[in-house]
């Protein structure tokens, strides 16, 4: 199962998401977030709303110079914390800027694809659906 | 890992630059955040009796124990000496600013002293700096301000940046401060106290995350108040028309003010309702952050140039119920594109536009009535739903081109005073009215209320809940008070109101358990009582009087059938109130 982005018009930029996210590893606040809604430009021009796109060839995990990022089966990376330098080549990487930086921590947070997020979106914007079915 | 209990108040001294951060946490233990906060702020940073444009006077900024935490705990409460009714000065506003605030490491901002030069504060966690906006003073329209320090600072999606316009700087006493382009410190002229210290703008960001210790509970009590708030039929009302939604049921009720409060239905109010707005012009829907409903409604209009074939302007507008009585029907005005454009001006200067529209109908009346000819309006001729008019007279106001406009942009009271026309200047201790006339309820509430808001204890609710009519003013001060008193909790914790009966004092003191701090429910009443007798020691202190004052005689003049308004009643539910207050 992967998360997508149904239908972004939808996006009011309430950012429960964000929150969501991080509570569900027990913390409150941005830095433990691995989704993020941005303003595209002003908020009259609606919302970006930025989640991994789990990637069957990610950049991310090439230029990991630890490997503690592991590309999985059906696309995507999972991160080993210990091997993780925090050099952030996985964030310059990303060009839809999908990986977070968890500045406190100084190590990237990765979208797990639990669909945690989306069941505390009120207005449809995301899902978790099955890969074959993303993007479509 | 910073704090999952608020501490930190950030000093910022504007006259010689510096800033220095104090853990209080013994001012978070005691009152929770917010109105509570900001009020003992008020009273250590605000001497007596101080010139609101003085160097003295604080800007306090306050987010409370449960922002971030959980929803709808979004609002940041401002205090000041307020420069348009010289006594408390207490606003609100949502968009991102609490978020932010808390984000940034913050539970209280208070800001002192005054800039030589034109400044901006840019707060991003610890660090802060002291900017200069001297190419960005004098600068045309708030929403451009936005946009260039947006594009000059970090902290996109997480950050809230609060500016004032040309009304601000220009001092005019109910100049606002917008956030987020779209919500604002509407009320009370926190603008024209940004305007007095050079202060331009602040920007304030941060990504600072704590872990909680009691996870399983406090997942199951956000799980209660989210799905609470979700299915509730309140999250439907807002979302789909805004707070717009009001205006027709208000209409038929009547108690929708009109044409200066001469009327109190308005014969074209389905045309200028919540749904006639959302079927025509309604472009997008926004949130606060943390906030699942998204009452913000941006109407999307489009106008043709005059001097040039199929090139056009679209602006996106903001609209909510208050801007639409006091640009609408208190106009007697119902073309939606000229409110619309009203409403972008008022956005280009930054001003309250609630204000703006009560002294424009006061004009407007005052005109009618002979108190002043073209000769003050310098050509102008304002009638009802003259929308041309009215724009033009907003420049002259926030640029003040002569001595008339000079005054209106010092409020409906300063106005009358200088031209005639009291019985008709519609503002409840110098205060311009909120749009409800719903009976003696509403009107009492605007007066007593410590910001003279109709939101401080919605007594224009008390009055469309018809089992309160006739009710002897002892019951009706004691209801009215009560109210008024657990708002304060409310505002201490930065809650919305729209989410009231969601948040019980039962879930508060849940809720704040998960985090460690202890109040049982009667604390909580405790509380909002303690606040509530400061919050008048203070208005007291600089003056103001349950006992010596007077309001507009044409609250008593235009009868609402429902409820009718006797100056007998209203004045001895004030001296009910008085007696409360006292105690």
């Amino acid at each position: 199962m992967k998360l997508t982005v149904v239908d972004v018009e939808k996006c009011i930029g309430c950012q429960l998401c964000m929150f969501a996210c991080s509570r569900k590893s027990g913390q409150v606040g941005f830095s433990a977030s691995s989704i993020e809604i941005k303003s595209a430009g002003g908020m009259e021009n609606g919302f970006k709303v930025i989640v991994c796109n789990a990637c069957e060839d990610p950049a991310c995990a090439k230029v990991c110079p630890t490997n503690a990022l592991k590309v999985k089966k059906d696309g995507g990376v999972i991160l080993n914390e210990s091997e993780c330098i925090g050099c952030g080549n996985c964030v310059d990487a990303c060009m839809i800027g999908a990986v977070m930086w968890d500045s406190q921590k100084n190590k990237p947070m990765i979208c797990m694809h639990c669909g945690y997020c989306a069941d505390y979106c009120p207005h449809g914007v995301l899902a978790l659906v099955k890969k074959e079915e993303k993007n479509v | 890992m910073s704090e999952a209990k608020l501490e930190k108040v950030l000093y910022i001294d504007l006259t010689h630059k510096k800033f220095k951060v104090k853990k209080r946490p013994e001012l978070f233990e005691k009152y929770l955040g917010g109105t509570g906060v900001a009020t003992q702020l008020l009273f250590e940073e605000c001497p007596k009796g101080i010139d609101p444009f003085s160097e003295e006077n604080p800007i306090i900024l306050a987010v409370g124990a449960l922002t971030n935490l959980y929803p709808l705990a979004s609002k940041t409460v401002a205090m000041f000496k307020s420069p348009h009714t010289g006594n408390l000065g207490e606003s609100h506003v949502g968009g991102r600013s609490a978020i932010a605030i808390r984000s940034a490491g913050y539970g209280a901002i208070v800001i002192t002293g005054k800039s030589d030069i034109p400044i901006y504060l840019s707060i991003h966690e610890d660090k802060i700096k002291f900017k200069s906006a001297s190419t960005i003073w004098g600068l045309g329209n708030t929403h451009t301000i936005g946009r260039i320090i947006r594009e000059n600072e970090p902290g996109a999606g997480v950050r809230s940046i609060m500016r004032i316009g040309i009304a601000g700087e220009n001092l005019l006493t109910y100049a606002s401060v917008t956030t987020e382009t779209y919500r604002h410190f509407g009320r009370l002229g926190l603008g024209a106290v940004f305007g007095s210290k050079k202060l331009k703008a602040i920007v304030v960001s941060g990504r600072k995350t704590f872990e909680i210790e009691n996870k399983k509970e406090y997942r199951e009590t956000y799980d209660y108040l989210y799905k609470t708030a979700v299915n509730s039929s309140l999250m439907k009302k807002y979302h789909d028309l805004g707070t717009p939604a009001n205006i027709n049921a208000l209409n038929k009720f009547g108690g929708f003010p009109t044409k200066n409060l001469q009327e109190i239905t308005f014969e074209h109010a389905s045309e200028i309702s919540g749904e006639s707005f959302a079927e025509n012009y309604l472009g997008r829907r926004l949130a606060c952050s943390h906030c699942p409903i998204g009452c913000v409604h941006i109407a999307a209009l489009r106008e043709p140039y005059d001097d040039e074939p199929y090139f056009y302007k679209t602006s996106m507008i903001s609209y909510d119920y208050e801007p639409i009585y006091a640009v609408g029907s208190l106009l007697g005005g119902y073309s939606i594109p000229g409110m619309l454009k009203l409403m972008v001006e008022v956005e280009k200067y930054g001003l309250d536009i609630m204000s703006l529209g009560v002294v424009l109908a006061w004009a407007t009346e005052a005109l009618e009535k002979g108190l002043i000819s073209e000769e003050e309006t310098m050509g102008l001729n304002f009638q009802w739903n003259d929308y041309d008019t009215y724009q033009k007279a907003i420049k002259l106001i926030c640029t003040e081109k002569n001595e008339f406009y000079r005054t209106l942009g010092r409020g409906v009271v300063a106005a009358s005073e200088k031209f005639g026309g009291k019985d008709f200047a519609l503002a409840f201790g110098k205060n311009e009215m909120p749009g409800y006339s719903t009976g003696p309820a509403s009107h009492v509430g605007y007066f007593v209320g410590a910001r003279h808001s109709h939101l401080d204890n919605g007594g224009y609710s008390l009055d469309q809940k018809k089992e309160n009519v006739g009710i002897p003013p002892q019951k009706l001060a004691e209801k009215i008070v009560k109210e008024e008193e657990w708002r304060q909790v409310l505002s201490s914790l930065v809650l919305c109101f729209f989410a009231r009966s969601l948040y019980t004092p039962e879930i508060i003191s849940k809720a704040l358990k998960v985090v460690g701090y202890d109040f049982s429910e009667d604390d909580l009443w405790k509380l909002g009582e303690t606040i509530y007798k400061k919050k008048y020691e203070f208005k007291f202190r600089e003056g103001f009087s349950l006992t010596d004052y007077s309001l507009p005689n044409r609250i008593y003049e235009t009868p609402v059938p429902s409820n009718p308004i006797h100056k007998e009643y209203v004045e001895e539910t004030i001296s009910e109130v008085n007696k409360l207050i006292r105690e």
